[in-house]
């Protein structure tokens, strides 16, 4: 083995990829979570445009997500995709209905109301699934030899159901402050109310989850609440507040790009503490980043491709986002 | 209900189904990616806004494909782990990284540069406007180049080595993996079939509005330009296929066995069986019309060529007959036709004809939908002659599906055949909607009033008009 792990290299390259994916996708699939709260017409307009120009290089960091699985760790793709059959299957069609629905609304103004209505229910049956995805990975997976050995119905637990849930909860205030950020008038308002009751409701579902994983396993439980992990676990819930509390004044304030940047913050943060119980497994408690781990050959190949590739894909999506920076109006950017 | 079903079965039409349903959105989106770059190139060159007339046209129906194209690729991503888990595990240390290079080089600048190709021209200017578009295109092709790398590798695998725990590990050389044996023909022939595929949409709806109006000059200029694709690029598509048969007959014999409905060996030359009912129980073609010794002159370049047939090969290796033979012929034949049409468009230009000949025009929108059926024809061929592999004679489809529950594939397969047929006829309804009006002298991007954020145009209107039209 190098000085530097390159199996630890494309751990953090994925995590990277799955990151970049919820904070991108969360908030445009949070508008369409929140869609049916705004006014039929051309609030609804306004919030689909402010993100039209940018969904689908948001939901690429999906499949890099799932295809540099397969790349660099295949024994986790396969024993996860599998184990997780149905509410992968329920995003995938989800995202197929949301994803149309952003040029189909306009083709079809007779069925407007119709294909609004799958942006909703699809963003909403996507996010539930990844949340539960995440849920039923924590709580862990029967594998026997290199396969997975639990039934169809496994996933489904409480735990997962409220991961799910959380995670709706989550993107939906991704998606608010992203609205409060690049609009102006009557949705901007909306935005702004739908933001705090969000915001607690999340502060709720992020202590639920933190209480409940250390139970799940043996190994969360050490690692959070014996020293020294509870150290860690003793920051946590401070830096929780203190940028929920600084989201909750800034919500309503002057500085627009604000409480979009602090949602990005408790992100992170909830990010960070998964990181936490889940390092150094790619299935947690069952399969280390080395035992799936692709060999030596397939990580130096994708190293290199990934080393020059994903700085041009940051500076071009960056310059996109540029494109269409400021507040975007009824008709679009203008 | 599931449990007398088998779920490898279920798998299998599950991936077959979902991944014919994905290729029919790029085999027209490569093509028309390409196309819209030509009109804004032409465009910006000569200054004429017939072409940019015509990108506008063609920009709308472009988003709609698009769209469908990506929300079904995202399914095909992760099918792989969903149905073929043992599959993915085996072979992904080789064919991983080459997914992975696609998303990396592909897809995600197909994405990035969309949103500018579609909303931002006010906002960046002709110049990079234009770039974004070949951004695109480029994007497409690029796409098209790792996926079918991947494929190919699967159908004639090499540079491998077998590690200890069964899996297959990359050799010392990717390119060896990248550039294999059957690649090159793949990667030509599919390019090409997404060209004429899409010439063959775009030559219909200028057809179809030259039978109603004649004079319309945006009709006028895309049925001569996919004429042209046709007469020039037909006949080295079938070039090209001929090819790629005679190197499948190097590295699969088997499947062009299948292909040619060779139950027998022919030791002094072999028929080309025209058309007939193979029947895999009495190993024989019934009703056969047959014209001698051409199949060996099409494939060895000798009319006495001794060919085997698939009694040399031990029955549990042969793939299905009958589908493989069939999906061939229908290639084949509309290939053929689309060469005639190209070559009918030749004559009618050598006269003068060309957009007053309404026998022609008829052919023309007839042959409209001809492009997509080829494609999946020619894909069924590929896919079921391989059988029964995955990857070419080394792992069988049954021991590449995951351990599942038939009553989970089988939902699941349901839900996919209700969703796609009921959203992707939508959004094929919606293409036909937009193909049925004319293209105007002032194409806006949008038809309604409430237009998504291009609602403004493309360019704005008296900037483009300069040209006449
Ligand atoms: C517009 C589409 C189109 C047209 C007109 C043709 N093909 Fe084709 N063909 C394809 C589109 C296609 C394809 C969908 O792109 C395939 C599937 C896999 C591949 O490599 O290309 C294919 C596969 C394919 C194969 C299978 C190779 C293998 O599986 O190893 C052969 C032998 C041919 N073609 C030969 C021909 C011939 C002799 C044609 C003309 C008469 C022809 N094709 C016309
Ligand atoms: C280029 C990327 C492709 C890859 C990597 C790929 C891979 C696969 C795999 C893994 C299977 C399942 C195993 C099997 O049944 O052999 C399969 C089957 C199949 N594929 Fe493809 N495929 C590709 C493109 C296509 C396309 C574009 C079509 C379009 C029609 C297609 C049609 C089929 C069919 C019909 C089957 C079922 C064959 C059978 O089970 O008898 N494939 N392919
Ligand atoms: C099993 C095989 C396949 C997989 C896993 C797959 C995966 C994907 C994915 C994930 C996308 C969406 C990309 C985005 O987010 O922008 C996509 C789109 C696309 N795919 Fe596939 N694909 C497969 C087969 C093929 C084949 C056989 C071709 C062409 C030869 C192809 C060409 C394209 C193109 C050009 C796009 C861009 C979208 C469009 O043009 O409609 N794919 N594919």
């Amino acid at each position: 083995m190098m000085g530097l792990d390159l199996t630890v290299i494309w751990a953090g390259i994925i995590a990277f990829a799955v990151a970049a994916y919820v904070v991108m996708d969360g908030f445009d699939l949070g508008i369409g979570i929140l869609f049916p709260g705004f006014k039929v017409g051309s609030e609804r307009d306004m919030a689909m445009n402010s993100i039209a120009p940018v969904w689908d290089g948001n939901e690429t960091w999906l499949v890099l997500g799932g295809g540099g699985l397969l790349a660099a760790f295949p024994l986790a793709y396969a024993i996860i995709l599998p184990a997780l059959y149905a509410p992968l299957i329920a995003m995938l069609l989800g995202l197929v209905f949301r994803g149309v629905a952003f040029e189909f609304r306009w083709r079809d103004p007779a069925h407007r109301g119709f294909w609004d209505a799958a942006f909703c229910a699809g963003s909403l049956i996507a996010t539930f699934a990844q949340g539960v995805t995440l849920g039923a990975l924590l709580q862990g997976i029967t594998v026997v030899g290199r396969a997975y050995a639990g039934g169809w119905w496994d996933w489904l637990t409480p735990f997962s159901l409220l991961t799910g849930i959380s995670l709706v909860i989550g993107y939906a205030l991704l998606g608010a402050s992203w609205l409060i950020w690049k609009t102006n008038g009557p949705v901007q308002g909306d935005a702004h109310r739908f933001a705090r009751p969000l915001l607690i409701a999340l502060l709720i579902a992020i202590a639920a989850v933190s209480a409940y994983t250390p139970f799940l396993e043996g190994k969360y439980y050490q690692r959070w609440l014996s020293y020294p992990g509870v150290m860690a676990a003793a920051q946590m819930p401070i830096l929780v507040a203190i940028v929920g509390y600084l989201l909750w004044r800034s919500i309503g304030g002057r500085r627009d790009g604000l409480p979009f940047m602090l949602t990005l913050m408790l992100f992170g943060l909830s990010m960070m503490g998964l990181a936490i119980s889940i390092w150094p497994d790619v299935i947690p408690g069952r399969v280390t980043i080395w035992a799936a781990a692709a060999p030596v050959r397939s990580q130096i190949f994708m190293l290199v491709g990934a080393g020059v590739m994903v700085p041009i894909i940051l500076a071009y999506t960056a310059w996109a986002y540029w494109v269409f920076r400021g507040k975007v109006d009824e008709s679009g950017y203008h | 209900m599931w449990d007398a079903l088998d779920p490898v079965i279920l798998a299998r039409a599950q991936f077959a189904f979902t991944i014919s349903f994905h290729f029919i959105f790029p085999s027209f989106s490569i093509g028309l990616a390409s196309y819209l770059m030509v009109l804004e190139g032409l465009w910006l060159k000569t200054g004429n806004g017939i072409y940019a007339n015509l990108y506008r046209y063609w920009l709308k129906i472009f988003a709609i494909t698009f769209a469908m194209g990506v929300v079904s690729g995202i399914v095909m991503s992760y099918q792989f782990g969903t149905n073929w888990s043992v599959f993915s595990d085996r072979a992904g240390p080789v064919i991983g990284p080459l997914m992975a290079y696609e998303v990396l080089t592909a897809f995600f600048l197909e994405a990035g540069f969309l949103g500018v190709m579609l909303f931002g021209i006010n906002k960046v200017g002709k110049a990079l406007h234009f770039a974004a578009t070949c951004a695109v295109a480029a994007g497409t092709f690029i796409s098209a180049f790792w996926i079918l790398s991947v494929n190919s590798w699967m159908q004639t695998p090499v540079g491998y080595e077998i590690g200890a725990n069964g899996q297959f590990l990359p050799g010392p050389s990717w390119a060896v993996i990248i550039f294999n044996p059957s690649f090159p023909y793949r990667l030509v022939h599919t390019v090409i079939a997404a060209y004429l595929t899409t010439a063959m949409v775009v030559g219909a709806v200028g057809a179809w509005h030259l039978l109603k109006d004649r004079a319309n000059p945006g009709a006028r200029r895309m049925f001569s330009m996919a004429m042209w694709m046709a007469a020039l690029v037909a006949p080295v598509q079938i070039f090209a296929g001929d090819l790629h048969g005679i190197n499948t007959l190097e590295h699969q014999p088997a499947k062009v066995m299948a292909m040619e409905g060779h139950f027998d060996s022919h030791p002094t030359g072999a028929p080309l069986i025209l058309f007939g009912i193979p029947n895999s129980q009495e190993k024989r073609v019934d009703y056969a019309v047959e014209i001698p010794k051409l199949s060996s002159l099409i494939l060895k370049h000798d009319l006495n060529a001794p060919l085997a047939g698939l009694d040399t090969i031990a029955q549990n290796e042969q793939p299905p007959v009958g589908i493989v033979f069939w999906s061939f012929r229908i290639m084949v034949a509309i290939g053929l036709a689309m060469l005639s049409l190209g070559l009918l468009s030749l004559v009618a230009r050598a006269r003068g004809k060309l957009y007053d000949w309404p026998l022609l025009h008829r052919l023309a929108v007839v042959l409209g939908p001809s492009g997509f059926v080829a494609v999946i024809a020619g894909w069924v061929t590929t896919e079921v002659g391989r059988q029964p592999y995955t990857i070419y004679g080394l792992l069988r489809t049954s021991d590449s599906v995951s351990p599942l529950a038939a009553p989970a594939v089988g939902v699941s397969l349901l839900a996919f055949v209700i969703v796609y047929f009921s959203v992707f006829a939508a959004g094929g309804w919606y293409i036909l909607k937009l193909m049925a009006k004319p293209p105007q002298p002032h194409e806006s991007a949008e038809p309604v009033e409430h237009g998504p954020i291009r609602s403004a145009g493309i360019t704005p209107a008296p900037a483009i008009e300069g040209g006449r039209s």
